[in-house]
């Protein structure tokens, strides 16, 4: 049996916070694929070379 | 501004509830299911004309039929749907009320002329483009116009989601954290967000490329930026139908997650990663890294498939400790056996988590694997897969819960109830077979959106091997049954709506078996923690993956070499 | 339950059965294994997507693809003009995917390996060998540059499976590959 229901006093976990911060959320959400997929991706299509 | 005659308390579960969100949930799923039958009404002469025996419609009404059948299930039913779970996981599961409704109403109804707009557009033949309407390939301007309206129609919705659990917050209608459905509904909502920026982002450009105001747009770069929206789209289906499958596992057996902690982590990858897996459509493309393609269509290292693999454990590992709770101790299996498979509610979403992740799941990992999709890309493989996640997965979840949204937010009871309780199986199987059967047809090269592919009038002749005709002779059955199964739904559904006996106020729920008070284990329960006969089945789901997986590493390996 | 808020303020610090560890662990396993697989098919594997593209424009490449054509013709397809060309092994060979067809037909030899390039020269096109079951994405404005090695002879089909308009499903080529 776990007993660390915490009183009121004691200090939400990090990832807790984050989890229930829905923009924080929203703003992670956006910036990954966008940078990961998106930016990179044209990028990519951008640095394809010239046929010579 | 929020009074309580706006307000209403459901007799079955106490759940307070918003009036005006009610509203808007009962016509955003009206719609939704209307269009469903649009949609599904188009996908069954698509998939009677690719029946050899039958070959229904004509090329040009099966082209266009198949752009129309995209749109109206991929795009329209699905997320007129989603607005009215946003709603519900929102406004009805916090006990708020719906932040501006009358901006709900706009978005709406933005939607719907976006929706009716892009249909008739198409129904007019000369927007026979697909729903990928890849440039340069052009449509009417008001083909465009109509999915950026939709698009911007749902991001409003989406807005009024995200002001609902700001004045729930600040109005302090709940205790700590958000229910797991809602934060299901929020990673939803998340990715919507972003899909419909993306969409934005292509097809604005677009339309005034149609309307001839800008000269050129570049196909592949359309190709990367549309996709961040097309397959984004259906990656919030799969966030909305996991939240479903948890909402039903909650009401039908006063589930609780076994772990809110690895549950919510689990959203949280597919916050981080499931959007990443739009570069699936792009693995063939010409001149992309191999660097870009490995670390976006693995979602960074699985770890979105690592989520729904949890997901598959913790969402029966939830009903197993609830009915381990209750008794249902006997042997691995018990709590399964003596589930209540003749409630619609409880078999559709059951059936529609074992078959998202054996027909839908599995392969699409297989179909994202880099080099496999060298002799998958393009193949009826391709729709066979989405028919699993797409069709199997989040229309079938949605099928199902709408039998609970029935009794509880239409207030009617079911009518047919015979109907509806054999009309989630006969869907299941009608399903299975489309998936199955394209996929087969597909590994044996048939192409996806074509219309013959016997090449009779070609210049050149080319012949497929028996066995695809086969298969898509079956798949034409299939879709047959499959239709089936969505009439019955949808007659149970509209006939409940219309002439359904009106629930009285004190009619206990039909689907609850227990009321919710007497629910699963304590929290922290070591004992209710372990789910064994879960486990079990997630083994067999795992050999299964592995040997599909490295089967189909075998096909690549004997093809030609190519590099 | 999954529709109310959790019971524990802080849920965080809840434990987690041994179920669901033991299963995130072969799962996350699972998912490595899968991810490093296609590195090594990079290196090990004989069947790796074509990386190598250029932007060109599509008179360009008509012209480069002609001229490549012209070469070595050695004939036409049964009833139809298309040429049938048949390049030494090892060389560059280029095909065009246009509405509705694939030109030219080459004549491969069994083992050798080509540098096959591909573009369209209007739409977008799908690339589907039959029944080997390679498929490449044709855009136009770009041109593809694979390495094939025909590990098998005969006589094969290549079907456009991208949506190309109301002649889609009349587009389709050709390949022979012969003994050496």
């Amino acid at each position: 049996m776990v007993d660390d229901q915490g009183g009121k006093g004691d200090k939400i976990p990090f990832m807790q916070q984050l989890l229930d911060n829905p923009f924080l959320l929203l703003c992670i959400g956006i910036v990954m694929p966008t940078v990961f997929y998106l930016i990179w991706g044209i990028m990519e299509v951008i640095s394809i070379p010239l046929a010579n | 501004m929020a009074n309580d005659t706006q307000f209403r308390t459901c007799p079955d579960t106490g759940l307070k509830i918003h009036l005006p969100a009610e509203k808007l949930i009962k016509t955003n799923a009206v719609v939704a299911v209307v269009f469903l039958l649009v949609g599904g009404l188009f996908g069954l002469s698509v998939a009677l004309t690719r029946w050899p025996a039958v070959h229904f419609l004509p090329a040009d009404w099966f082209y266009l039929a198949l752009t129309a059948h995209g749109l109206d299930v991929l795009l329209v039913w699905i997320i007129f749907f989603e607005m009215a779970i946003l709603y519900f996981a929102s406004a009805i599961l916090l006990g708020c009320r719906l932040a501006a409704p009358k901006l709900a109403w706009v978005g709406f109804w933005l939607m719907l002329v976006g929706a009716v707009m892009t249909n008739v557009v198409v129904l007019m033949g000369e927007s026979s483009v697909m729903f990928t309407s890849y440039v340069p390939m052009q449509a009417d301007p008001l083909f465009y116009l109509g999915i950026i309206l939709f698009a911007v129609g749902a991001l409003l919705c989406c807005c009024c989601f995200f002001g609902t659990l700001v004045i729930a917050k600040n109005e302090k209608t709940y205790e700590g954290s958000v229910p797991l459905v809602t934060f299901g509904a929020i990673t939803a909502a998340i990715i919507a967000v972003f899909t419909i920026a993306s969409g934005a982002i292509i097809l604005i450009p677009t339309l005034m490329w149609s309307v001839g105001l800008v000269s050129y747009i570049d196909p592949l770069m359309y190709k990367v930026v549309w996709w961040a929206m097309g397959h984004s789209s259906q990656q919030i289906n799969v966030s909305a139908h996991v939240a479903v499958w948890y909402l039903i596992a909650a009401v039908i057996f006063g589930a609780k997650p076994l772990s809110e902690k690895v549950s919510r982590t689990a959203f949280l990858l597919y916050i981080l990663f499931l959007q990443l897996g739009s570069v699936h459509h792009l693995l063939v493309e010409p001149g992309l890294s191999s660097e870009y393609k490995i670390f976006n269509t693995s979602y960074a290292m699985y770890l979105a498939v690592l989520a729904s693999m949890i997901h598959g454990l913790t969402v029966p590992g939830s009903i197993e400790a609830a009915q381990r709770e209750k008794g249902f101790n006997k042997g691995l299996f018990e709590w399964l056996r003596k589930a209540p498979w003749g409630n619609p509610a409880f078999s559709g979403m059951f059936l529609s988590l074992v078959m998202f992740g054996f027909l839908g799941g599995i392969t699409g990992v297989i179909l994202g694997t880099e080099q496999i999709n060298l002799i998958m890309h393009n193949t009826l493989y391709v729709p066979g897969h989405f028919h699993g996640t797409v069709v199997a997965g989040t229309t079938l979840a949605f099928m199902a819960v709408t039998y609970l949204l029935v009794p509880l937010i239409f207030r009617k009871e079911i009518l047919f109830p015979k109907m509806a309780q054999w009309q989630p199986y006969v869907f299941a199987i009608g399903v299975t077979g489309l998936s199955v059967f394209m996929m087969g047809a597909g590994t044996l090269g048939v192409p996806r959106r074509h219309w013959d592919i016997t090449f009779t009038d070609a210049a050149m002749s080319f012949d497929f091997p028996g066995a695809a005709y086969l298969m898509l002779g079956l798949n034409g059955v299939s879709a047959v049954v499959a239709s089936l199964g969505g009439a019955m739904f949808i007659i149970v559904v509209v006939g409940s709506l219309l002439f359904g006996k009106t629930k009285g106020e004190a009619a206990p729920a039909p689907a609850a078996e227990a009321p919710p008070t007497t629910a699963a284990a304590q929290y922290g329960s070591a004992a209710h923690l372990e789910v064994p006969g879960t486990f079990a089945l997630a083994m067999v789901f795992l050999v299964s993956f592995v040997l599909y997986y490295f089967v189909n590493w075998k096909y690549l390996a004997e093809t030609w070499g190519l590099s | 339950m999954a529709i109310s808020p959790p019971e524990q303020r802080i849920w965080w610090n809840e434990p987690i059965g041994r179920n669901e560890v033991l299963w995130i662990g072969i799962g996350l396993i699972w998912c490595i294994i899968m991810f490093f697989m296609m590195p090594y098919w990079h290196l090990e594997g004989q069947q790796n997507p074509p990386t190598e593209g250029y932007r060109i424009s599509s008179d360009d490449y008509a012209t480069k693809a002609e001229a490549a054509a012209a070469e070595y013709t050695v004939g036409t397809w049964g009833e139809t003009d298309v040429p049938v060309v048949s390049p030494p092994p090892g060389s560059d060979i280029y095909m065009i995917a246009r509405l509705w067809e694939w030109w030219p037909v080459f004549e491969l030899q069994k083992g050798e390996t080509y540098r096959l390039h591909l573009a369209s020269l209007d739409w977008l096109h799908g690339f589907s060998l039959q029944p080997v079951n390679l498929n490449l994405q044709i855009h136009p404005g770009y041109e593809m540059v694979a390495t094939i090695t025909p590990t098998e002879t005969g006589e094969f089909g290549i079907v456009c499976n991208e949506f190309c308009g109301i002649g889609h499903h009349l587009m389709l080529g050709k390949m022979i590959v012969v003994e050496k």
